[in-house]
């Protein structure tokens, strides 16, 4: 007997890769709906990559597939807060990522503002044109990152993979804080000049 | 709100990465409660991040752990009790005045007119804020108008975040929603704006930490 999964099985060697419009297309569905199937794309193509993530960010293998899981039952749960007007999938999901390892390691939840709280300050209403240029803006911020200086992509890359922070950085590094810090500030004013530009 | 005064790249990068301790993202998180800016430069950080997940290398597809690990998946949501929806993000809506904002709302338990003030002397007052990480103080303080900020120490990392009034130092003036870094290179000496009292967060390396450094630097020093 073929299983319904040894067909979409079948089917995905086939087919390649999705693109970030249809993982966004996938997520929202999964928010709208509870698709299962939009979930299993996003699980096959996230999967494997957030368990590379909590395995580079230290613990063994059986607990970064249990991170994993954890991070797509959230992904399933939350999808419906995902708003593509604010950025893309990847970055979704990476603070989705980062946000259940902090509660796996840390006695608290991280502290975070709430954007439904009285007292919460709102983004001035975003122009028209604005809402467009966000879909764009991961595609103008993945060309910025390939042009990075390699010294400063590579600082930028170990502190994601390995969660630590600037002064951790230096010290594995052997650099003198100051340079770390001037690292980070030139590829991020960089980054943000790129993503100005258009603004 | 008019803020001057922002997160620097590299502490609000710590907080993006999620390798920033509790206390200092209380003081991190509550300015970017009020500061459109800082969140806008936070999402390009949480891009940087998301890019990075993308780009990571992963092992060789092995299909049977693929298949394994999908089923475990789905095991885990049909058994999942049905999930109680999630709304989509509700626009705001101006409303009741809060003057602190969350996250510190929370760790208060109310607002700044419910704070439970403990005098430090020459007028001024503090409140403890407990965190589950002892080696970071947090807590509000309340100086008097035109008087320094008292028990000040200088070294290690410290952040201030001006909640109401203001106050002044080298580095200028620092009002409602400003957000001060500073370390041990820098000598300064806050000192409340006359006019109204100042009530700012502060979180400092706890004294214990602090203390302990003092003594591992002069340590060499007296041959121990
Ligand atoms: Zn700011």
């Amino acid at each position: 007997m073929i299983s319904a999964r040894g067909r979409v099985r079948k089917l995905e060697k086939t087919v390649k890769e999705p693109d970030k419009d249809e993982l966004s297309a996938c997520l929202l569905a999964v928010g709208a709906g509870k698709d299962i199937q939009a979930f299993e794309v996003l699980f096959r193509h996230f999967g494997p990559k957030i368990r590379a993530f909590m395995l580079k960010r230290g613990g063994n293998r059986q607990q970064a597939e249990e991170l994993m899981q954890e991070t797509m039952m959230m992904i399933w749960n939350k999808a419906a807060l995902f708003d593509p007007a604010r950025g893309s999938v990847s970055s979704w999901i990476f603070t989705v990522a980062r946000n259940v390892r902090i509660d796996a390691f840390r006695k608290t939840n991280r502290p975070e503002f709430d954007p439904n709280d009285p007292a919460f300050v709102p983004d001035p209403e975003p122009a028209a044109d604005d809402v467009y240029e966000a879909g764009q803006e991961a595609e103008r911020l993945r060309g910025a990152l390939v042009k990075l200086p390699p010294e400063q992509a590579d600082l930028l890359r170990l502190s994601f993979y390995e969660e630590i922070s600037h002064s951790a950085i230096a010290e594995r590094m052997n650099l003198p804080l100051g340079t770390v810090k001037s690292r980070i500030r030139l590829a991020f004013s960089r980054l943000r000049d790129i993503l100005g530009d258009a603004a | 709100m008019k803020i001057t005064h922002h997160i620097s790249d590299e502490l609000l990068f710590d907080y993006a990465n999620g390798a920033l301790e509790e206390g200092w993202s209380i003081a991190v998180a509550t300015h970017l409660a009020l500061c459109p800016s800082c969140r806008k430069r936070l999402a390009t950080m949480e891009a940087a991040g998301g890019m990075a997940l993308e780009a990571i290398e992963i092992e060789p597809a092995n299909t049977s752990t693929e298949e394994f690990s999908w089923e475990a998946m789905r095991a885990r949501i049909d058994n999942a009790a049905p999930a109680v929806p999630v709304p989509a993000r509700p626009k705001h809506t101006a409303g009741r005045a809060a003057s602190l904002p969350e996250p510190l709302r929370s760790y208060i338990g109310g607002d700044v007119d419910a704070v439970k003030w403990k005098p430090l002397g020459l007028g001024a007052y503090h409140y403890p804020i407990k965190t589950s990480d002892e080696d970071i103080s947090v807590r509000l303080l309340r100086i008097p108008a035109g008087k320094p900020v008292p028990e000040h120490t200088h070294g290690g990392r410290e952040l201030t975040l001006v909640l109401k009034g203001s106050f002044s130092d080298i580095s200028g003036r620092f009002g409602p929603g400003d957000f001060e870094e500073t370390d041990e290179s820098v000598d300064h000496q806050p000192i409340a704006d006359p006019g109204e009292d100042c009530i700012c967060l502060a979180v400092t390396d706890a004294p214990l930490k602090f203390k302990s450094r003092i003594v591992r630097m002069i340590q060499p020093l007296l041959g121990i």
